[in-house]
């Protein structure tokens, strides 16, 4: 078992250095010299050389990143170039509020998806089944970005329930859980929930669906086990997968979130992105997207893992 | 294909004397992946085959048997080269695989193996005829000759080209596609065929017309066969000679009728008496064999049957048996007749009177 | 079972053929009604886009200050006009080029590329196809939206830019599964049969492991292609894809977005062109998976 767990580690390792190299690597993606961002295109030719020797860039490529990831893990992602403030800093505010719509948005859509999907799993070839099949299609081909569009043209622009934009009267700053600021919270992770909502029920309906065709399944009944008790051996076949579809979705979410929050004006670590990019602030977007995407990997580690322990059927060492 | 039984085929290098096929010493583990952390102890694995030597004669069945995981099939697949061996020799009509005188193309003209599951041996995406030609168009056959020679091969297994060659393998039975493969070996003209289990999935009476079917293109294309079969009627009937595997080893090789009518090999002997019989009057009151077979990671220590073995002794279980040549024309590897080992020979003497 | 469909003289007797994989397919899918709506439907959004020049009732890019964000049925705007008061209908006619465009190239590009590399890694397997994989897998770890944002803001707006961007998300996820039916395919009977009879390994690929593993890959690509154009529409209403004054579906959403509380229809208009295509696709994805599911 811990021989399992550390060779599964062992390979997310690579990966997770990969990904560094990578995000390392999109500073010199972008057309032009680094420095473009951080001086004037006018700037002598002296004070061009001093800024590429103070930020390293006249080093050969290997060290430039070696020292970089370095710095990263011990804490030390730079300074946004256009507020100054350590990155890490923003970036881990930015987590943390993203973390609350796409924690909400997981779990709305894990219900209500799973609901769908045991509905039609359970009652194959019926309207259930239709309706869910048809709720998970449109979950997985509606922009995003478009439905909280909607959602707030109708919640917000006609109906006047909901506010449309922001993170609450005082900004993220200053959050309680109360409805003054929750509110502010439902339309964005509504939108979110929709995509792990269509995926779930695909999933769950599918796990549901094998799971009742499976021979086992007529042996129980057969032994006089009550429909309630088929109920409860189907929902812990399908938990282990179905949870971690849920976990993968909300790394998704994470990542993805970017689009909804430049609907919304929620201060995540989408919006943090949207204003790296525009301002070209490049450590910030290097330094988000590393943050974001190290999570990633982490939680579909974590994922993994956790579906190891709990399935018996998965092959451990 | 003209070629019959008596004519002598161009191909031929050393005459009737020579094996078609000499195995020797041929060795292949497979390694485990690590467990833990991989790093302490040796790296263990499958002693799948653990160096097994012998001929293959020039016109003959020769049936392999033994039970699962002797290693009849990774033999099958080295004797094709579809994996390649660890260590050891194949020589073919004398002449070294691998050597100058014979590439690996030029044997895998001449040897060819029919495949247990008929449906997975068959492109789905292919029809039967396509499948057939494309060995000999590998070969620098033209597309049109080659599909000639197809029909004509169909003909010959008994499946009448023009309602069979345009199909597809799913639209056919288990015999019919068997006999597509056999269609197949013969498309390339080998001298040499390895049926690994070809009948074993065929009911029972297509399996005897897939048999009656291998002896006549035997004889009319003067072919050597490798029979491998769990099934031992099977195996008496089609075979000139048998060899009998073990745990990655040869363990006995005979004629057909002597090793069925007096088996040498303790194994051998169980083996034989664990085929069930309608004779009343030979009736079983034990299992002749008990447990399973050990694990071929970790074989038992000296002759490897001892743990399992009616006649063991207590030299068994450190001296391993030298594979030679009891009687002629049998050869077994068992401490029984070795003169020498250390094995009390009296013991089957005291058998064989009851009364002292 | 399948009847025959053609007689075949290419050996010496003339054979009767059966249908062939591909034309089975063809014939389940015509039966899917479903489908079949789908596949109309993406026909006729194609037929827009390729004759959107001569369909369109006016000038996409004729702007007015006076009709700007007219609604829904206005005299001359059947669709209502844009914020800077150009024609809503001609701008979505002619958007639908670039939008179904920047759907499907990625996808196909990606599927050649991707394809081609998992096909290659499969085939192969031992070390290079761990090498291979392992690479793979670090462009896999990141989520989709976010590599294409990181991509595209690194490289900069642009359509160029942002197609190479969705391509190199789309790579890996293609050659993921290239790679799975590949490994198959070659531990089957057929192959290792196809290898006794001394054909080079190329060969064996195109004959051989081409025609049984595109299948699978190209419904996963299909299924991808909805996933591109919201991904792409998507860039472009972050200010990444297109450029204005282009119109492009997910541009025109992001510029009529302070539209929503004046005219909150015709503001979501592009949005409901994207949703109709990306159904379509995802449900034509779906029919070609059962037609192909289909043991025979």
């Amino acid at each position: 078992m811990i021989g399992y767990l550390l060779r599964r580690l062992g390979y997310a390792l690579p990966i997770m250095l990969g990904v560094s190299f990578l995000c390392f690597m999109l500073v010199y993606l972008a057309p032009g010299d680094p420095l473009v961002s951080i001086l004037p295109a006018d700037a002598s030719a002296e004070l061009q050389k001093q800024m590429m020797q103070l930020y390293g860039f006249d080093r050969p490529l290997i060290e430039q990143f070696v020292r970089w990831l370095w710095r990263a893990l011990q804490g030390d992602l730079g300074h946004s170039i256009a507020t100054s403030r350590p990155v890490v800093d923003e970036v881990f505010k930015a987590v943390g509020n993203t973390l609350m719509i796409a924690v909400l948005a997981t779990l709305i859509g894990f219900t209500l998806g799973a609901l769908f999907g045991f509905v039609a799993g359970y009652f194959r070839n019926s309207w259930g089944d239709r309706l869910a099949s048809f709720v998970s299609v449109i979950g997985v081909s509606l922009p995003n970005y478009w439905l909280g569009m909607v959602l707030v043209i109708v919640f917000s622009a006609q109906l006047m329930w909901l506010p449309a934009t922001g993170a609450g009267p005082g900004g993220s700053g200053s959050w309680t859980w109360d409805w003054e600021h929750v509110q502010y919270l439902i339309l964005p992770a509504l939108t979110m929930s929709f995509i792990p909502m269509g995926i779930v029920a695909r999933t769950v309906r599918a796990l549901v669906a094998d799971i009742l065709s499976q021979e086992f399944v007529v042996g129980l009944r057969a032994r006089g086990l009550g429909e309630w008790g088929v109920f409860k051996h189907v929902v812990k076949n399908c938990a282990p997968t179905a949870l971690a579809v849920m976990g993968l979705q909300l790394g998704y979410l994470l990542g993805g979130s970017i689009l909804i929050e430049t609907v919304f004006s929620w201060p995540g670590t989408g919006f943090l992105l949207n204003q790296a990019i525009f301002q070209r602030d490049l450590p910030l977007l290097q330094g988000t997207i590393l943050v974001l995407a190290l999570f990633f990997v982490a939680l579909n580690l974590l994922v993994d893992v956790l579906q190891t322990i709990f399935d018996p059927r998965i092959e451990r060492g | 294909m003209k070629p019959t039984h008596s004519a002598r085929d161009p191909r031929d290098l050393g005459g009737p004397r020579q094996p078609l096929l000499s195995v020797r010493e041929l060795k292949k583990h497979f390694p485990l992946k690590k467990t833990g952390l991989g790093l302490r102890g040796p790296r263990l694995a499958v002693r799948a085959v653990d160096g097994i030597s012998f001929d293959i004669l020039k016109g003959e069945t020769l049936g392999v048997v033994g039970e699962s995981g002797c290693g009849k099939s990774t033999t099958a697949r080295l004797l094709m080269q579809l994996t390649p061996q660890d260590s050891g020799e194949l020589v073919f009509d004398g002449l070294s695989l691998g050597s100058p005188g014979l590439s690996l193309r030029d044997y895998r003209r001449q040897t060819q193996m029919v495949f247990q599951d008929s449906y997975s041996s068959l492109n789905p995406r292919m029809t039967v005829e396509d499948s057939i030609a494309f060995g000999p168009t590998v070969h620098g056959v033209s597309q049109r000759e080659a599909l000639s020679r197809a029909h004509d091969l169909l003909a010959r297994v008994g499946l009448e080209p023009a309602r069979f060659a345009g199909r597809y393998p799913h639209e056919l039975s288990g015999g019919q596609r068997q006999r597509v493969n056999i269609a197949r070996a013969l498309a390339l003209e080998p001298r040499l065929i390895i049926l690994d289990e070809s009948v074993s999935a065929l009911d029972k009476s297509v399996e005897a017309q897939v048999l009656n079917l291998l002896q006549d293109l035997k004889q009319a294309f003067g072919l050597t066969y490798v029979f491998i079969s769990h099934d031992l009627n099977v195996v008496r009937y089609m075979s000139d000679r048998v060899l009998v595997m073990y745990l990655g080893e040869v363990v006995e090789v005979a004629s057909a009728d002597a090793l069925f009518e007096q088996p040498l090999h303790p194994y051998t002997a169980a083996l034989l008496r664990s085929m069930p019989t309608t004779d009343p009057l030979r009736r079983t009151e034990q299992a002749p064999l008990s447990g399973d077979p050990p694990n071929p990671i970790d074989p038992p220590s000296g002759c490897r049957f001892h743990t399992r073995c009616p006649d063991a002794q207590a030299i068994c279980r450190t001296r391993t048996p030298v594979f030679g040549e009891a009687m002629p024309g049998r050869s077994v590897a068992c401490l029984k007749y070795e003169p020498g080992s250390g094995y009390a020979a009296s013991t089957i003497a005291l058998k064989e009177v009851p009364h002292a | 079972m399948t009847a025959a469909t053609f007689t075949d003289t290419r050996g010496r007797t003339p054979v009767v053929r059966s249908r062939g994989h591909g034309a089975n397919v063809l014939r389940r899918l015509l039966r899917n009604p479903v489908a079949m709506i789908a596949a109309t439907i993406i026909l006729l959004l194609v037929l827009m886009a390729i004759f959107a020049p001569w369909l369109m009732p006016a000038d996409p890019y004729a702007t007015s200050m006076l009709k700007r964000l007219k609604p829904i049925g206005t005299e001359g705007l059947p669709l209502g006009s844009d914020e800077l008061g150009r024609d809503l209908l001609s701008r979505l006619m002619l958007g639908g080029r670039l939008s179904l465009f920047m759907g499907i190239a990625p996808v196909v590009m990606a599927f050649i590329i991707g394809g081609g590399i998992g096909i290659l890694a499969g085939y192969a397997g031992g070390w290079l196809n761990t090498a291979i994989m392992r690479c793979i897998d670090v462009l896999y770890a990141f989520p989709s939206v976010l590599l294409a944002i990181a991509l595209s803001g690194a490289l900069g707006a642009g359509i160029t830019n942002a197609l190479v961007s969705l391509t190199v998300v789309f790579i890996p996820q293609i050659a993921r599964i290239a790679e799975s039916v590949t490994t198959q395919v070659r531990r089957s009977d057929y192959v290792d049969a196809a290898r006794a009879s001394g054909a080079s390994s190329l060969l064996i690929i195109r004959k051989h492991v081409l025609g049984n593993v595109i299948g699978p890959i190209f419904v996963y690509a299909t299924s991808l292609i909805s996933v591109s154009m919201i991904l792409a529409s998507g860039l472009s209403f972050l200010g990444l894809g297109v450029k204005p004054p282009q119109p492009e579906w997910g541009l025109m959403l992001n510029t009529l977005r302070t539209a929503i509380y004046t005219q909150p229809w015709v503001a979501a208009l592009p949005g409901l062109m994207i949703f109709i295509t990306s159904v379509s696709f995802n449900m034509l994805a779906d029919g070609l998976r059962s037609a192909m599911e289909v043991k025979q």
